[in-house]
Order: structure tokens, then C-alpha cells, then sequence
């Protein structure tokens, strides 16, 4: 009894960090006290957080490498911004057009995941890492030479541009290699923060579940949970396909919050950088990863205060290989664990 | 505890590496004199990256004219200042808010189009002047009346090309090969096959590769070869285009190769051997080998600074600088006016049609109310290893 009201305790937590995070930052926007390049940074941050939770399920809660998660926010991001053009004239009001283009980007992220998940998670071993490896650069390509617009007459998709053709009021809505432009700006922090809570609903309350439970149990021993008659395939993609639906949401976010996205943008080096915040972060824990991935986003942009122009980056990747020594260092752990965890671990002592 | 020390220390070493950075300040034209106005023009490109070769020369060119600029002692003074894009859209629009943290007046840039295209959104909204030197789509400036080009548009390229081909009677048989996941590339393959079409120009084949960090290229070339190509059409950067000349001088493939203003800037890259480009067709605005008094000065200033000669990105950066400045020069009452005011002074005045700068891209230029210039292309060839205007 006590260990569970231990771990619903931990997921109230990160509620309240969250929100008062977003009030915090709220409080100093309304006051100006947060300067115009913070504020920029506030809807992508949300954006990466969300990124780097849905990927903590794929990698710390289900044990397995997803190497192609931008894939997933690239689907959501494009069908996000198409759903919003579309809707234009249909739904007026801005919140509830985002919130439509941002299940639409869900529901996209979730269909690539089950195209994927569906044969891949049926197999043992590293597979899902090389498929959604390629899958991530497949997307790339095809968004790259997709060229999507409407008119009178409906929803036009060519991957050339001479074979596009559209009637006079029709607009362009992907221009293949210039990606998405002239998107009518929609997210805002607020919604940011609000997909964040839905995020942490959607991955604690399934943590916590029965479901969740027998995900932890594949991802320990496959073996032995298959014994006691957990389907392996069934709780690998569920698992999967909700990790991609969130993606897709926080890719949907992302694209709504420029004017301009391209389809290169959500390369492997986007990928890879979820997977570096889920990682240092530390891996199945959710706090972590929500606090690892926005600070290490705001990071590099913080570094340009410093002026140092082009060493900006270099002194960004030092800093991230120094966490990742500092993490897995047992005499940093000790210190730290020393000075801020005392109470903490002076209390699991007794229940021990 | 041995480990945590080195840890501390290699902590200790970054932090030292980012006040060591912070030595490198540009202050130019920090210390304004008494009575001139202070104009911040704040720049946006790469300078890391993938893309950082581009950035960097716009970056570099820019500062030559802002020192002379600020030399002569005129009634302007620009204060500069350059944020890192890494050439991805989102970040260029981090970089942008940084400069408005930083009080700019005017922007320059970005380097590159997809950042452009995505922070001309944010200056048009913010109204604020941006003139870009090197971003070509037409996306930059459409339906934006804040934003102007002091290159080529994409589209304006392909067609003089598929134009100089037809006038100069080059290429009985043509091929053209462009990166289709670059919007640059795009922009130029797609307007020269629409004109050449309408000119009825034999183009035999079109091949295209995914990005720049191709680096195999005999597939598209064996294609041409067989097509029977005997002039190349390379809408792209010079960085896959020096693999492409390598890669058909290896094949014995020997066509007439014909570039646009990315071509510019291969005869400086390193380990790059000339005598591959001799004989390479390219439209740029700018031959650094030019006579003239201007242009030797900044090649001077830019070989002495940086130890390489100066390409078009750098020549586009300069006559930004210099389009800037005269323009402020002639509008009254600048030093009181906001960021709004100073763009929509600034606006009316690149489109009055009285307004013209002489640079090293061209003289005389003026622009269009769409935000595109108007100057005349040039062609050159390469003939041991310097540019001959043809």
C-alpha cells in the first residue's frame, strides 16, 4: 500500500512542478520581466518536453531504442499545419482550430507508429531501433518532394511541381523542399503547458496501470512475463503507438508555432537530441526527463549571452558530455546525494 | 573523490572557455562618436554547422563595410552585431529574439532561405527593416513589404540561365542536375526547365540527389553521359558541385559545366584543385579578381583578415551594409525614429524608385515594391583559376 501511494505521490509532484513552472513563467511574462528570446523559447521547450516524456516511455518504460522520433513529429507537424489551413473557415476560433490540429498530428503520430510497431515489436532484439532509424529518414524525404495544396475543388498532393497545379484562390500548404509556409501562427505557452499535463496524465496514468505494469514486466524479462501469459506484442504497441501519438501532438505544437517549417528539420539530429535529453535525464524516470530537456533546450540559447559566437556549440557539447560523466560519476552521485538527497535517503533507510 | 576533482576541473575549463570566447567580443563601432546617429543592424546566419562556410562570409563581409563605414565618420554610425542560426529555422527565430532583446533597429539577414523565410514572418509582424543578402526564394519577401533581397531571386536565376544558354547558342544537348530537398536548388531546376521549355533548349535529362552531404555523384553523371549531354546545368552549391566536376573528370565525362551564384567560393576551398573548374560556367554578382578601386580594397581587407578570398555571400554582405547605411543617411530625423518608423521610412524609400546603391554586386541597384533587386547577371568563366567576365 505504501510503496503505491509512494509512486501516485511522484506523479502529484511532477503535476505541481509543471504548474508552477507555467505560473512562474507566466507571472514574469505578464510582469516583462522575461526577455523576447526566453519567451521564444518557451513554446519549443514545451514542444521538447513532451518529445522527450513520450520517448522516455519507448526507451525507459518499455526498453526499447527508438532512433526516429522526429519522424513522428514530422508527420504530426505536417498534417498539424494541414488540418489547420483546412479548418480555416471552418473553425474561427483559434484554441479550439490548434486543439483540433494537434489530435489530427496525434492521430498522425499514432498511425505511423502502428505502421511501424505492428511487424517491428513481433521480433526480438534491436530491430525497432534500425526501422525507426530508416522510418525517421524515409519521412524526411517524401515530406522534402511533397508538394500539398487546396482549392474550390478540394485537397490536391503531387511529389512534383510541374504536376501541381492548383485553381486561382487555391493555396499552397507544403512547397516540397521550402516545406510549409505562410502557416497562420497558432500555439501559445498556455497550450504548450496544457499538452504537457495531458502528456503526464496520458504516460503516468498508463505507468501506473495494470497495462503499464505488464509493459515493465516485458521490458525486465521478457521471457518470464510472456510465462505468466502477458501478450508481448499487445502491450509493446500500445506502449509504442501512444509514445508516437504524443509526438505527433508535440510535433503539431511545434509546426504551428513558426510561420515556415521544413521537412529537414526533423532529422536524425532531432532524434538524436530527444534521446540525449530522455538519457541524461535518466532513463524511465519522467521528472528527470522533463526537467533535462528544458534545460538542455533553453541551454545553448542561454550560451549566447555569453558572446561567444561560434565556440557557442562546441561549449554546449562540453557541457553535455560533462553531465553525462557527472551522472554516471559514483563520487558526484555521492556528493549530491550527500548534500540535497539526505533526508530523502535517511527515510528510505528506516522504511528499509 | 580523485574523479570528482577532474570533474571540477574540466567544469572549470569550459567555464574558462566561455570567458576565452567572450575575449573575442565584436565591439565595432562600439564607441559612437558625439554627435553621429547610432544605427544596431543585427545579423542572422550560420556559423555552425553545415551551412556555417555561408554564414560566415556574409558574417565577415558585413563587418569590413561596417569598420569602413564607421571610418569615415559620416553622420551614421552602425553598431553590429551577428547571432548564430545554425540554419535551421527555429533557432534563427531565437536569434532574431535575441536581437530584439538587444535593441536592434535594422536586420540583416538570414543567410540562408527556410531561417529567412521563417523570421521575415516574425520582422513583418514586429515591423521591423530586414534586408537579406543571400536568402533567394521568392517565400522570403511574398506578402511581406518589410523584406528585401540584395541577391538574385531562385526563379529570376533559373531564367537568365536557360536565357544566356539560348542567346549564346551554348549546349546543343542539356542536363541538369539539383539537390530536390533544397529549396535554393529547387527554386532555380524548376524556373530554368519552365523557360527552356518555353525556348525550346534540348534538355535531355534531370537528375537530382536528397542533400549536400552526397557525396557520390556517378549515378546522376553516368546519366548525363548517356543522355549525351554536353553541357551541365548545376543549380547548387559549390560544395556538392567540386564532387561533381572531381567525380566526371574520374569518369572521362568532359561536358560544359554551368552554375549559378552557389558556384562562387569553390576556387577558395581547401584542397581543391583548380585546374578542375577550368572552363566552368557560373551567374555571380561578384569577381574578386575585378579591377576596380572598390573591390581591391575589400579584397584586400577581407584576404588580410581571413586568409581566403572573398565570395559572393561576402560582396552581398558588404553592399547590405553599405544599402543600409545610405539609406539611413538620407532619412531625416533618424535618431529619434522607433524600429516601426525607421522600417516604414526605410520601406519608402527602397521602393520611391529614387533610391539606388552602387556596391560591389553591381551599381546603380534599386528594388522592386515585391522586395527583389534589380541588377544586371553576370557571367563568368573560369580560366586558370581566376574569373573572366564573359
Amino acid at each position: 500500500m505504501k510503496k503505491i501511494s509512494k509512486t501516485s505521490l511522484g506523479g502529484f509532484i511532477n503535476y505541481g512542478i509543471v504548474v508552477l513552472a507555467f505560473a512562474a513563467l507566466q507571472g514574469l511574462t505578464s510582469m516583462g520581466m522575461l526577455s523576447n528570446s526566453l519567451q521564444s523559447l518557451l513554446v519549443p521547450a514545451c514542444c521538447y518536453v513532451v518529445m522527450a516524456v513520450s520517448l522516455n516511455l519507448t526507451v525507459g518504460i518499455l526498453g526499447e531504442l527508438s532512433l526516429g522520433h522526429a519522424g513522428f513529429m514530422s508527420l504530426g507537424a505536417f498534417s498539424g499545419i494541414v488540418v489547420s489551413i483546412l479548418l480555416q473557415e471552418i473553425i474561427p476560433l483559434a484554441p479550439l482550430r490548434l486543439a483540433v490540429s494537434m489530435a489530427a498530428g496525434a492521430l498522425a503520430g499514432a498511425l505511423g507508429g502502428a505502421v511501424v510497431g505492428v511487424p517491428v515489436l513481433r521480433l526480438q532484439g534491436d530491430y525497432l531501433a534500425i526501422v525507426t532509424l530508416a522510418f525517421g529518414q524515409i519521412i524526411k524525404n517524401i515530406i522534402m518532394v511533397l508538394y500539398v495544396g487546396v482549392d474550390g475543388k478540394g485537397l490536391h498532393v503531387a511529389v512534383k511541381a510541374d504536376s501541381f497545379l492548383l485553381a486561382e484562390d487555391g493555396v499552397t500548404i507544403i512547397k516540397g523542399p521550402m516545406g510549409a509556409v505562410g502557416v497562420t501562427r497558432l500555439a501559445t505557452f498556455t497550450a504548450g503547458f496544457l499538452l504537457i499535463l495531458v502528456t503526464l496524465l496520458v504516460v503516468q496514468n498508463l505507468v501506473n496501470s495494470r497495462a503499464g505494469r505488464a509493459i515493465m514486466a516485458l521490458r525486465d524479462n521478457r521471457i518470464a512475463a510472456e510465462s505468466v501469459g502477458i501478450n508481448v506484442t499487445r502491450y509493446k504497441l500500445m506502449a509504442f503507438v501512444i509514445s508516437a501519438a504524443l509526438a505527433g501532438a508535440a510535433g503539431a505544437l511545434f509546426g504551428l508555432n513558426y510561420s515556415s517549417t521544413v521537412a529537414s528539420k526533423f532529422d536524425f539530429n532531432t532524434s538524436i537530441l530527444v534521446l540525449v535529453f530522455v538519457v541524461l535525464g535518466g532513463l524511465g524516470s519522467i521528472r528527470d526527463s522533463i526537467i533535462a530537456a528544458s534545460l538542455l533546450y533553453v541551454l545553448p540559447e542561454l550560451l549566447r549571452s555569453f558572446d561567444v559566437a561560434e565556440y557557442r556549440m562546441l561549449i554546449y557539447a562540453v557541457i553535455l558530455i560533462l553531465v553525462m560523466l557527472g551522472a554516471n560519476n559514483p563520487a558526484a552521485q555521492d556528493f549530491i546525494n550527500a548534500r540535497f538527497r539526505k533526508k530523502r535517503k535517511t527515510k528510505e533507510g528506516t522504511v528499509k | 573523490m580523485k574523479k570528482f576533482f577532474a570533474l571540477l576541473l574540466a567544469l572549470v575549463m569550459t567555464l574558462a572557455l566561455a570567458a576565452c570566447g567572450g575575449g573575442q567580443k565584436n565591439d565595432a563601432g562600439a564607441q559612437g562618436s558625439g554627435s553621429a546617429v547610432t544605427i544596431r543592424v543585427g545579423g542572422i546566419g550560420p556559423i555552425t554547422g553545415d551551412l556555417a562556410q555561408y554564414g560566415t562570409a556574409t558574417d565577415w563581409g558585413a563587418r569590413i563595410a561596417v569598420d569602413e563605414i564607421n571610418a569615415l565618420n559620416g553622420p551614421i554610425r552602425l553598431e553590429y552585431d551577428f547571432q548564430d542560426d545554425t540554419g535551421v529555422a527555429d533557432t534563427a527565430v531565437s536569434a532574431y529574439n535575441k536581437l530584439k532583446d538587444w535593441d536592434v533597429d535594422v536586420i540583416y539577414g538570414c543567410t540562408t532561405t527556410a531561417p529567412c523565410v521563417a523570421v521575415a514572418a516574425e520582422t513583418y509582424a514586429d515591423r521591423y527593416f530586414q534586408l537579406t543578402p543571400s536568402a533567394s526564394s521568392t517565400d522570403v519577401t511574398a506578402g511581406k513589404d518589410n523584406a528585401f533581397q540584395m541577391c538574385f531571386t531562385d526563379p529570376g536565376q533559373g531564367v537568365a540561365a536557360a536565357n544566356y544558354l539560348k542567346d549564346n547558342s551554348l549546349g546543343s544537348s542539356i542536363a541538369v542536375i539539383y539537390n530536390n530537398g533544397d529549396a535554393y536548388s529547387t527554386g532555380i531546376a524548376d524556373a530554368f526547365a519552365a523557360r527552356a521549355r518555353e525556348l525550346g533548349l534540348n534538355v535531355v535529362a534531370t537528375q537530382t540527389y536528397p542533400d549536400d552531404k552526397t557525396t557520390d555523384y556517378t549515378v546522376q553523371l553516368n546519366a548525363c553521359k548517356d543522355a549525351g549531354a554536353d553541357l551541365v546545368f548545376l543549380p547548387i552549391y559549390y560544395t556538392p558541385a567540386s564532387l561533381i566536376l572531381a567525380q566526371a573528370k574520374q569518369m572521362g565525362y568532359a561536358p560544359t559545366f554551368f552554375g549559378g551564384d552557389g558556384m562562387d567560393g569553390m576556387l577558395d576551398m581547401k584542397g581543391f584543385d583548380k585546374s578542375l573548374a577550368e572552363g566552368l560556367l557560373l551567374m555571380t554578382p561578384f569577381n574578386a579578381s575585378g579591377t576596380d578601386e572598390r573591390t581591391r580594397k575589400f579584397v584586400e581587407a577581407y584576404q588580410a583578415a581571413h586568409e581566403i578570398l572573398p565570395n559572393q555571400f561576402a560582396a552581398d554582405g558588404y553592399d547590405c551594409m553599405y544599402a543600409i547605411y545610405e539609406a539611413c543617411c538620407q532619412i531625416e530625423g533618424v535618431g529619434d525614429m522607433d524600429n516601426a518608423q525607421l522600417c516604414d521610412a526605410l520601406i519608402a524609400l527602397f521602393t520611391g524608385g529614387q533610391f539606388s546603391v552602387d556596391g560591389l554586386t553591381g551599381s546603380g541597384m534599386t528594388w522592386l515594391a515585391s522586395g527583389e533587386i534589380s541588377k544586371a547577371p553576370v557571367v563568368v568563366r573560369v580560366e586558370s583559376g581566376v574569373y573572366v567576365t564573359q
